[in-house]
């Protein structure tokens, strides 16, 4: 089936989050939608899927306009989407969940779950891997839950498949086998739009690509074109992928972790006997995909998991099994993964983010009461030494950029005396202009002679920033290795395999 | 990124996450609590005499005689049997398992044995047996079917406060249409529309304009007692032998069953709102989990936008869980006044909307422990009554507070963690 | 505005501002949306989870407005309007022969209605059928009686909402409070005046911040449920005070064999605020000093700021070093201890002749509501309480006057809120426009592609 998009417009009250895209993908090809986080791929997906309605444009199916009201026509017509987020049902088994919308039944609507079984099997078993049609999907790891999302949309017959993002949850290895199935579906003669913004996967199944920046279609490009063209192309300037940084200079400071554990509260080791040291002044990159133990990790460092085991010794100090309130005052300072859920209180000013965690004594409370021309003062002054753009210190910080939010949250975090910094996906959809200036900040710390933690999931930041990486996999270090190390090896850690030579200790 | 490992050492990694235990001591810790609180009413209340059981009624195939116990004696024996059901509970946390669920069943049935046998003693009148559960039985008719309400709106997705209004409507409304037809099942049927409705504004104002469940819940059970009251004081009071004096229900005795001792009477005595009972108990939970309807609704109220993706209309099947979850919170409020008594009185509901909430989180949102729970909880109220005709030592305050400081242990976590559906409580907005 | 079109919204320093600054306290809705269908989204099953999600929900109601308060309030005494008119026997005797004379049905309508709005204003603020000017104006001041527990239980459910906690538990609560406040009232002798008050007023305020505290407790310690746990606390008090109120020995009058306490003494009654012929008493003073409190502890006080933090979003307050179960126990402390105040209030100052287990009268819930239509500020909330404490002394004329039960406040009270929980409704019926929709939509969805991206 012929896919085609047709000056496709969707506007957010000023803001165009589509600015008339056109785009065609053929049967039996795969067409890769480049761009930034941000770029408006996910809204144009969404837009074809039938969850938004484009204000402008159209949608062609086989040259004939469709007019989809809602997922469900969409889906009809034989598009299928395997979600960023997956639409799963987490509590549902495998085969309900491929059969809910279209079920299979007998009688007065009794649910047939042998002929959804074997639904599953059926289609597993055509792109040779098993999938247990009676597993809760909630208990799946994530890789085979894409699969039941694919399973999903072709057991409805799918004949455009849309893949969101697909890979940031995924181990190189898992990323390579959906690679394979991606391939397969398109010598089954399946159009394939495959969304992305990571340039080697591009490279490795685009048929054809076309960059989207700012909501605009920018570029169609070849899938051999350089890697700093099509960066360029997708950023819109020439992109400096490396942060300018000076050996490191250790000092004396030093955090040393040993025997760490944590486990969910049903008993699953996320994090499983993590041990590292990070000395001042240098900073320790923990690489590994998504879902590795990374954010329970720093979770534990800074004490949000009361019941982890081990030791987290700041400066010979045990920091394990205090309070959040008593690491923040030994000199930890954090951000969060999740900037909006964790870092942030959304409805609240700048200001009165700035000093979230400074509410238990001077200066900015005094007798109980907040200190606020103090608290006002003190918002101004970083809101201009972190040049977070906005129209003022009272403005609700949710309504702020990625990037600013960000640096609302570095500049509170970095505005007291710190002993170590823990930075979790400092720069994750953030503007380029903001990525630069936030890892700035963070070399400065480093520099200052401060531990300093950064976890991260995309490669390249992790070999630009940092000093040494130390690489998890399923909660365990993998290995601590130099940030030279070259990108074969760490994908290959990635994946769980450890280098043939363990790092450097120091 | 690389291709897959083909060579190179694999990280020591087993495929399987490994796991640690996390089997909490709660148990064994709740059972050695009530255990202990047991043992201290008897040594603190010491009742002479013997306990008298009855289990006959006259019209039975064969009559069983009056059971003659000694009240202290069997009390503390059943404290010595709870005390050895303490241990396995204590060995299964040990090896990290959960005490399994006959271990907690039989105590409670041990305890609640020892406690009737000390309540009693002494005492010269007969505990039936027989009145204890079949009052059991016909208390928590109210009880089912409100929690069955409450568990088809909350999976899908809907909190349901308002079980207590759809209660009092439906009794309201039951014994208008009742007396003014002379039938009993028209009144059941306009209670069942009455509650529908109240269910509908529900619907209207949490799935249309996504008003907070809670307060739209809390605002309902104030709005339906004010109106019922004031047309029941205005309108029904000056017109009771037209308005408000309905023909109830017949009891149904089913030929030959109905004349076994004990349960014939408990059971097989009953008028139909109660014989349906186990039919729509079974219904909701065989439609819930076996029917297209069902899992649609249940995903609807864990994941509306999964839902949603894959083309089921989540308001729609919102607000059509919350009409049939009416319907039958209607059967419960009909009960009031079709079955059990014969007119309206104000806020005679008295909180059973509440203790059916509980029952359904009890019954951890599963229609049949729902049911359950709300057959426990109507025999907890009924105790109280068959106690003060024995002349029970027991307050009958604290008899009338017990389901509701179990549903205080209950969501407390003691009585084993539950799970609400994962959407409840969130409004779903398409854009 | 400063996106322009084709503009990254990231790149842009902000995103577009909304055309319209909100009032302080009010949610954004666009965010709380945004912030619901990630939830949604994600499909996350954990109860804290659930919380945020209908903290956010709750917010939006109670982003009302005054043209929306007003139209909700119109619309409520509408619907009243109505229940007077179907059971008014003059209306339906003239409807009888409506066809033939209209106008009489009209004319009976209008003498029910306005009978009835007649004796509800002239029992809610002035007389105007009394003598001096000083015995007109006691209905208004009955009024502000009636007020003074609405409004200290209306600043315990609202202090508890802002920190993301529904506090059903007001029954409860004010039936400890005033066990303890008239058990140490008619238990203790011997204390002279104002001592014996203080120590009646201090002993309810505890027991109602302790019964409070036992479902912050819970809800700290196991993740339960503070709506469940205050709703079975309500029965759990209501049973536990019918128990003390029927042993004799413990709360019960001597030689009566009613379920009712002795009178209050008068060393521990709250004085007359206006002199022996107005029943308002200190009590109401006392209310208006915890609207004081508590607007300093909502926007002055670091306590405060966390209770917010935490309400808002408590996992951001967790990771900011908030200690939110701590947080949860003592909002529900000070909560319990404002609602205590209004038991205390009706125990000391206005039922002084002994009480029974309807002590409460309703007013926990009640307070639910004057929460909501006060927008969970504290001004609003004595606002709020004003106007349903004179639907209450309205009421209790209008029964007598023109033989209205007074439950109808209770309907009209309730639609109020719900007119008010969803401005979109009473938009429509009053054809208001409906504000900030196209901004709503382009926030929200900025915020989510940089979420989602």
């Amino acid at each position: 089936m012929r896919l085609e998009l047709r000056g496709i417009t969707k506007r957010f009250g000023a803001l165009v989050a589509n600015d008339h895209i056109d785009l065609v993908v053929e049967p039996g090809e795969i067409h890769c939608l480049l761009g930034e986080n941000g770029a408006g791929k996910s809204t144009l997906m969404n837009v074809l899927y039938g969850l938004y309605d484009a204000d402008e444009g159209e949608i062609l199916l086989d040259g004939e306009v469709q007019d989809f009201e809602g997922p469900g026509d969409a889906m009809n017509a034989g598009i299928g989407m395997v979600h960023q987020h997956f639409m799963l049902v987490p509590v549902f088994s495998v085969a309900e969940n491929v059969m809910l919308g279209h079920e299979t039944t007998h009688g007065p609507g009794i649910l047939d779950l042998s002929a959804a079984r074997e639904t599953v099997r059926s289609t597993a078993d055509r792109f040779g891997f098993h999938v247990d049609p009676d597993a809760v999907v909630e208990d799946l790891p994530v890789g085979v839950q894409q699969r039941v999302e694919i399973i999903k949309a072709l057991s409805r017959d799918a004949q455009v498949l849309v893949f969101d993002e697909p890979t940031a949850v995924l181990t190189p290895q898992e990323t390579d086998e959906l690679m394979a199935i991606m391939r397969q579906l398109k010598d089954e003669g399946k159009a394939i739009v495959f969304i992305t913004h990571k340039l080697r996967e591009v490279r490795e199944v685009a048929d054809r690509i076309t960059v989207v920046r700012h909501g605009k279609v920018v570029g169609e490009a070849d899938p051999t074109a350089p890697d700093n063209e099509l960066a360029s192309l997708m950023v819109g300037r020439a992109v400096q992928l490396t942060v300018d940084k000076q050996a490191a200079r250790h000092t004396d400071n030093e955090l040393a972790v040993s025997h760490l554990q944590v486990a969910t509260p049903n008993g699953q080791v996320v994090v499983d006997d993590v041990s590292f040291t990070v000395r001042g002044g240098e900073i320790l990159v923990i690489a590994g995909v998504q879902g590795n133990g990374q954010t329970e990790l720093t979770e534990a460092l800074i004490g949000l998991h009361p019941d982890a085991r081990g030791s987290i010794l700041l400066d010979g100090s045990e920091l394990r099994g205090r309070s959040v309130r008593k690491v923040l005052d030994a000199g930890v300072g954090f951000v969060p993964e999740d900037r909006s859920t964790d870092g942030l209180v959304g409805e609240f000013s700048i200001a009165e983010n700035l000093i979230l965690d400074r509410t238990d004594g001077a200066p900015f409370v005094r007798a109980g009461s907040l200190q606020l021309g103090l608290r006002d003062e003190f918002a101004r002054e970083k809101v201009d030494e972190f040049d977070v753009r906005t129209t003022g210190i009272d403005l609700p910080v949710g309504r702020l950029s990625g990037g600013n939010q960000q640096k609302v949250v570095l500049a509170r975090e970095m505005s007291r005396e710190l002993r170590l910094l823990v930075a979790a996906q400092p720069t994750r959809g953030v503007d380029v202009g903001s990525i630069e200036f936030i890892h700035q900040r963070i070399v400065e710390t480093r520099d200052a002679g401060i531990p300093v933690i950064v976890v991260s999931t995309e490669l390249d930041e992790a070999v630009a920033l940092a000093d040494r990486i130390m690489v998890m996999y399923r909660g365990r270090v993998v290995g601590i290795v130099p940030a030279d190390t070259p990108r074969d090896v760490l994908g290959l850690m990635m994946a769980g395999v450890a280098p043939e030579t363990e790092g450097d200790a120091a | 990124m690389t291709a897959p490992a083909v060579d190179g050492t694999p990280a020591a990694t087993p495929d399987a996450p490994r796991t640690v235990s996390t089997v909490s001591w709660k148990t064994p810790i709740a059972l050695g609590v009530v255990l202990a609180l047991y043992a201290l009413l008897l040594l603190l209340a010491p009742r002479e005499g013997d306990a008298r059981f009855s289990l006959s009624t006259p019209t039975d195939f064969f009559q069983l005689p009056v059971y003659v116990i000694p009240g202290m004696a069997t009390a503390w024996l059943c404290a010595a049997i709870g005390a050895v059901l303490v241990v396995p509970s204590v060995l299964a946390t040990r090896r990290a398992r959960r005490t399994p669920l006959w271990v907690t069943g039989v105590f409670a049935a041990v305890l609640l044995f020892g406690f009737l046998a000390w309540a009693a003693a002494g005492s010269a009148r007969d505990l039936s047996v027989v009145g204890l559960l079949g009052g059991a039985v016909a208390l928590s008719v109210p009880l089912v079917y409100g929690s069955l309400s409450g568990v088809i709106g909350e999976r899908s997705g809907t909190i349901n406060i308002a079980i207590e209004s759809q209660l009092l409507a439906g009794a309201f409304t039951a014994a208008v249409a009742g007396s003014l037809t002379n039938s009993p099942w028209v009144g059941l049927v306009a209670a069942m529309l009455a509650s529908a409705l109240v269910s509908l504004v529900l619907a209207v104002f949490t799935i249309t304009y996504r008003v907070n469940q809670i307060i739209v819940g809390v605002v309902l059970n104030v709005l339906v007692i004010g109106l019922t009251s004031f047309f029941y004081s205005l309108v029904l009071v000056p017109n009771t032998e037209t308005l408000n004096s309905t023909t109830r229900f017949e009891r149904i005795p089913i030929p030959f069953l109905e004349r076994i001792p004990v349960i014939g009477p408990v059971l097989f005595d009953q008028t139909i709102v109660v014989y349906l009972m186990p039919v729509i108990v079974f219904g909701v939970w065989y439609g819930l989990f076996r029917t297209r309807w069902g899992l649609r609704l249940r995903a609807v109220g864990e994941h509306p936008r999964a839902a949603d993706t894959v083309g089921i209309e989540v308001l729609r099947t919102r607000y059509r869980a919350l009409l049939i979850a009416g319907l039958v919170g209607g059967m419960g409020g009909a009960f009031y006044t079709v079955v059990s008594i014969n007119q309206f009185g104000r806020e005679m509901t008295a909180g059973a909307g509440f203790i059916a909430l509980a029952a359904m989180i009890f019954g951890k949102w599963n229609p049949v422990r729902a049911a359950l729970a709300g057959l426990l909880f109507g025999f907890a109220t009924n105790l109280q009554n068959v106690l003060s005709v024995v002349g029970s030592p027991v307050p009958s305050q604290f008899m009338l507070m017990l389901p509701y400081v179990v549903t205080l242990f209950a969501v407390a976590g003691l009585v084993g963690r539950s799970r609400p559906p994962a959407a409840l409580a969130t409004p779903y907005t398409k854009e | 505005m400063s996106a322009r079109p084709g503009q990254d919204p990231a790149d842009s320093a902000e995103q577009p501002p909304a055309d319209d600054r909100e009032p302080v306290g009010t949610t954004e809705p666009g965010r709380a949306e945004e912030i619901e269908q990630e939830k949604a989204r994600e499909g996350a099953a954990d109860d804290g989870e659930t919380d945020d999600r209908w903290q956010e929900a709750f917010r939006r109601i109670i982003s009302g407005g005054w043209a929306v308060a007003l139209g909700a309030i119109l619309l409520a005494v509408i619907a009243g309007s109505l229940m007077i008119i179907v059971t008014d026997e003059a209306v339906q005797e003239a409807a009888g022969y409506f066809f033939s004379r209209p106008g009489d049905t009209f004319a009976a309508v209008g003498e029910a209605v306005g009978g009835a709005y007649s004796a509800l204003f002239q029992g809610a603020v002035y007389n105007f059928r009394a003598d001096t000017f000083a015995a007109g104006i006691r209905p208004l001041t009955q009024t502000l009686n009636n007020a003074t527990p609405l409004i200290a239980a209306g600043l315990g459910v609202a202090i508890a909402f802002r920190a993301g906690l529904l506090n059903i538990g007001g029954q409860g609560q004010m039936l400890m409070s005033a066990t303890a406040a008239g058990w140490v009232g008619f238990g203790v002798t011997g204390l002279p005046f104002p001592l014996h008050l203080i120590l009646a007023l201090v002993a309810g305020i505890l027991a109602g911040a302790l019964w409070a505290g036992i479902a912050g407790l819970l809800k700290a310690r196991t993740g339960a449920h503070e709506v469940i746990v205050t709703i079975m606390l309500n029965y759990v008090a209501l049973y536990l005070l019918s128990y003390f109120l029927a042993t004799p020995g413990l709360m019960q009058a001597p030689g009566s064999a009613n379920p009712k306490t002795p009178p209050t003494p008068e060393s521990a009654q709250l004085p007359p605020l206006l002199g022996e012929r107005y029943t308002l008493h200190w009590g109401f003073v006392l209310a208006l000093v915890a609207v004081a409190v508590v607007w300093w502890i909502l926007n002055r006080s670091a306590v405060g700021f966390s209770y917010r933090a935490v309400g808002e979003n408590p996992r951001a307050a967790r990771v900011a070093g908030i200690d939110v179960s701590r947080s949860t126990v003592s909002v529900m402390l000070v909560a319990g201890a404002l609602v205590g105040l209004a038991g205390v209030t009706q125990v000391l100052g206005t039922v002084t002749t002994g009480f029974g287990s309807d002590i409460d009268a309703g007013i926990g819930f009640d307070a639910i509501t004057v929460a909501l239509l006060g927008n969970s500020n504290p001004l609003g909330v004595l606002g709020a309480g004003i106007l349903f404490g004179a639907f209450k002394a309205g009421g209790s004329a209008m029964q007598a006057a023109e033989g209205i039960p007074i439950e109808i406040v209770l309907v009209v009270q309730s639609l109020i809120v719900l007119f008010i929980a969803a401005p979109p409704l009473v938009r429509a019926i009053f054809r208001l426009p409906q504000p900030g929709s196209a901004p709503k939509k382009k926030r929200s969805k900025a915020a989510r592609k940089e979420v989602s991206a």
